[in-house]
C-alpha cells in the first residue's frame, strides 16, 4: 500500500518535473548537445577505469592501424590511441570548466564593482578591461604561457587573463542598467548596504546573461586550451592532451588514425558544449530573437516569420 | 559678427575634438601595451638569456656578458622600459633576439604575409556568412534556418590547427590537387615588393606564373581561417536582417513592387550594414588568432609565426614589436568601423 502511494507520489512528482520544463527547451539541438556534453564529461571522470592501456605506457607496436588490438591504432611511440583519446577528456574537459568558472567569477566581480560603484574604479576597470581585449586572445595567452613556463596549469592562467573581461563588460552594462532600477532604490533607501544590495539584488538579475556567455565560452576555452598545447605551450610529453596529440601526429603524417581522433575529439566536444550554449542563449537571453517564438509552436504560419510581420 | 563665429565653432570642433580624444585614448592603449608586454616578459622564471644564446654559449660568462651589455640588460628595468620607449619613438623597435635582424624589418615582411591571408579570409567569409545568415533570416524557423545555424555552430567548434592539418593531408599529400606549405614554390623568385602581398606585386610585376601560384598557396589557409568567420558572420548577418525586415521601409519596399533582389540588396542589407561592420571587426580580431595556429602549420612566415618564435624563445623586442602591431590593428579596426558607420548612417553622431 505504502510502497503503491510512494510510487504514485514519485510520478507525480517526476510529471511535475518534467512539466515544468517547458516543451521549447526540447529541441534536438539542446538534446543533442546536452547528452554529448554529459557523455564527454562522464568520460573525463571515470576514463581511467575503463582504457585498456596506461596513456603513457610505449608497450604495444608502433604506428599500428585501427582495428587490431589497440582500438585506434597505437602512435609513435607505441601508445594506444584510445586509450590516450580518452584519458584526454580528463585532462581538458576539467581544466576548461575551471577555466571558464574562475574567468567568470573575476569578470563578475570586476564587472559589479565598476558599474556598481561608478566614477574613477568604473574608469579604471574598464580601460584594463579594454587593454585586455586589444590582444587578440591567442597571441596573448601565448605570450602569457611561454613567460610562466610552458605547462598546462599556466595555459589555464593564460586563457583565465584572456577571458575575464567579455565577463566584465557584460556584468557592467548589465548593473548599470539594473542598478537605477526601482526595486534597487527601494532596498537602498531601505537601509541596505552597496554589498547586501549589489549581492541580493543585482546579481541575481544577471545570473541568466552572464551564464549563457559562460556556456558559449566552454568550448572556446577547450579550443584555446588544446590549441596552445598544440603549439607546445600547454600539456608537456607524456601527457595526453588533445591538442598535442595532433601535433604529435605532424611527425608522422601518413598514420592519420593519430591525428584524427583527437582532432573529432576536440570538435565534438566542442561542438556539444555550443549547442547547449546556444540553445541556453534562446532559453534565458530575453535579448536575443532567435526562433524561440516559431519553435515553441512549430506549426505557427511559415509567413508569420518570413519578414511580413510587424 | 558674433552669430557666424557661433556658428562655424559646433560645425567644426566635434570632429577635431573627437578625432583628438580618440588620439589620446589611443597613445594611451598602446603605451599600456607595451609595458603590459614588457612586464610579462619581464617577470618570467624562465632565462631569456639562454634562451637566445642556447645551452653552450650561455655556459660561458664572457659571453653572457658581453650579451647582456649590448642589450642593455644590466640596465634596472624601468630604465629598459624607458629606453625602450625612447627608441620607440624614434621608430627604433629594437633587434631581435630570435633572428638578430631589426624588429621593424622583420614586421615589414611578416605583416603582408597575414594581412594578404587574413584580407582573402573576412572577404571569403563576408560573402559566404552574409549570404547563409540572409537565407538563414529569410527562412527563419524553417529547416535551411536550422541547418545554417548548425552548420555555423560547427564552424565555430572545429579546431582550426586540425583543420589545417587535415586539409593539408588530404589536398597536398593525397589529392595533390594544392601546393605545399610557405607563401610561394621554392623554385619561384618572390615578385619585387611594392605592396608585400605576393598577389597583387606578381600582377604589379606583371608575373602571371608567381601569381597563380602565391593564389594557390593561399587557398588553403584562407579556406581554414574562414571556417571560424563564416560561423560568426552568419550568426550575427542572421539577427542584424531579422531586425531589419521587420521595418516599415522593408514593407514599402515590397509594396512598391520592387524586385526580390532589389530589396536584399538595396534594403535589407544596407539597413543591416552597421551591425554586420561591427561584427566584421571582432572577426578581424579572431582572424589574428587563428593565424597563429593556422601559420603553424602551413610554414607560413607571418605575424603569428614571429608572435610564436618570439614569444617561445622569451625575445622581448620581437614580442613588443608583436604586441604594438596587434595593438594598433586593434585601434585602426575600431577606428575604421566607427567611421564607416557615419557613412552608413548619417544619423550616427560622433559620441
Amino acid at each position: 500500500m505504502s510502497v503503491g502511494e510512494g510510487g504514485v507520489k514519485q510520478r507525480r512528482i517526476r510529471r511535475a518535473v518534467f512539466a515544468r520544463i517547458p516543451r521549447a527547451w526540447l529541441t534536438p539541438l539542446a538534446i543533442i548537445g546536452l547528452v554529448v556534453a554529459l557523455a564527454w564529461i562522464v568520460v573525463a571522470f571515470t576514463a581511467s577505469s575503463f582504457i585498456p592501456f596506461s596513456p603513457t605506457e610505449q608497450s604495444l607496436p608502433r604506428l599500428q592501424p585501427p582495428g587490431g588490438e589497440a582500438l585506434l591504432g597505437t602512435d609513435g611511440l607505441g601508445r594506444d590511441v584510445f586509450s590516450r583519446l580518452m584519458a584526454g577528456a580528463g585532462v581538458t574537459i576539467p581544466l576548461a570548466l575551471l577555466l571558464v568558472a574562475v574567468s567568470t567569477l573575476v569578470g563578475v566581480i570586476v564587472g559589479a564593482v565598476a558599474g556598481f560603484f561608478g566614477r574613477w574604479v568604473d574608469e579604471t576597470l574598464m580601460r584594463l578591461t579594454d587593454l585586455v581585449m586589444a590582444f587578440p586572445t591567442v597571441i596573448l595567452a601565448m605570450v602569457i604561457a611561454a613567460s610562466l613556463g610552458p605547462s598546462l596549469f599556466n595555459a589555464v592562467i593564460a586563457g583565465i587573463v584572456v577571458s575575464w573581461p567579455q565577463y566584465a563588460r557584460v556584468t557592467r552594462s548589465l548593473v548599470l542598467s539594473l542598478r537605477t532600477q526601482n526595486y534597487v532604490v527601494a532596498g537602498r533607501l531601505l537601509g541596505y548596504s552597496p554589498l547586501r544590495s549589489l549581492l541580493r539584488d543585482i546579481l541575481p538579475n544577471i545570473a541568466g546573461p552572464v551564464l549563457v556567455l559562460a556556456a558559449l565560452d566552454i568550448g572556446t576555452a577547450i579550443l584555446l586550451l588544446s590549441g596552445l598545447s598544440f603549439l607546445g605551450l600547454g600539456a608537456q610529453p607524456p601527457t595526453a592532451e588533445w591538442g598535442s596529440m595532433i601535433s604529435e601526429a605532424m611527425r608522422n603524417f601518413d598514420s592519420w588514425w593519430i591525428g584524427v581522433f583527437p582532432g573529432l575529439a576536440i570538435l565534438t566536444v566542442v561542438m556539444a558544449f555550443n549547442f547547449l550554449g546556444d540553445s541556453l542563449r534562446d532559453i534565458l537571453d530575453p535579448t536575443s530573437q532567435t526562433e524561440r517564438e516559431s519553435t515553441g509552436v512549430t506549426h505557427a504560419p511559415a509567413q508569420a516569420s518570413d519578414g511580413g510581420e510587424r | 559678427m558674433r552669430a557666424p563665429a557661433k556658428r562655424r565653432k559646433p560645425a567644426r570642433s566635434p570632429l577635431a575634438g573627437y578625432l583628438l580624444r580618440r588620439l589620446g585614448t589611443s597613445i594611451l592603449l598602446l603605451l599600456g601595451v607595451t609595458l603590459v608586454t614588457f612586464i610579462l616578459t619581464n617577470l618570467v622564471p624562465g632565462d631569456p638569456i639562454a634562451a637566445a644564446l642556447g645551452e653552450g654559449a650561455s655556459q660561458n660568462p664572457v659571453t653572457v656578458a658581453a650579451y647582456v651589455e649590448r642589450h642593455g640588460l644590466d640596465q634596472p628595468l624601468p630604465v629598459q622600459y624607458l629606453t625602450y620607449l625612447t627608441n620607440l619613438v624614434q621608430g627604433d623597435l629594437g633587434t631581435s633576439l630570435t633572428t638578430g635582424r631589426p624588429v621593424t624589418e622583420d614586421l615589414a615582411t611578416a605583416i603582408p604575409a597575414s594581412f594578404e591571408v587574413a584580407i582573402w579570409s573576412i572577404i571569403v567569409s563576408l560573402c559566404v556568412g552574409t549570404a547563409l545568415g540572409t537565407i538563414a533570416a529569410y527562412r527563419r524557423g524553417r529547416v535551411s534556418d536550422q541547418v545554417v545555424r548548425v552548420v555555423s555552430l560547427i564552424g565555430l567548434s572545429v579546431p582550426t590547427f586540425w583543420m589545417a592539418l587535415v586539409s593539408f593531408h588530404v589536398f597536398f599529400l593525397q589529392l595533390r590537387i594544392a601546393p605545399g606549405s610557405g607563401r610561394l614554390s621554392p623554385m619561384l623568385i618572390p615578385p619585387p615588393t611594392v605592396t608585400g602581398l605576393y598577389t597583387i606585386d606578381a600582377l604589379l610585376a606583371g608575373d602571371l606564373e608567381v601569381f597563380v601560384d602565391a593564389s594557390a598557396h593561399l587557398m588553403l589557409p584562407v579556406l581554414v581561417l574562414s571556417l571560424f568567420t563564416i560561423g560568426l558572420l552568419t550568426r550575427f548577418v542572421r539577427t542584424a536582417v531579422l531586425e531589419v525586415l521587420s521595418a516599415d521601409y522593408i514593407r514599402a519596399a515590397r509594396a512598391k513592387g520592387l524586385s526580390g533582389p532589389r530589396v536584399v540588396f538595396d534594403y535589407v542589407l544596407r539597413g543591416a550594414s552597421l551591425p554586420i561592420l561591427t561584427i566584421v571587426g571582432v572577426a578581424f580580431g579572431a582572424l589574428l588568432s587563428g593565424t597563429v595556429l593556422v601559420e603553424a602549420v602551413f610554414a607560413w612566415p607571418g605575424l603569428g609565426t614571429y608572435a610564436y618564435d618570439s614569444a617561445t624563445n622569451l625575445d622581448l623586442p620581437g614580442v613588443m614589436g608583436v604586441g604594438l602591431v596587434v595593438g594598433v590593428i586593434y585601434l585602426v579596426i575600431n577606428f575604421v568601423v566607427d567611421l564607416l558607420y557615419g557613412v552608413l548612417d548619417p544619423r550616427v553622431r560622433l559620441g
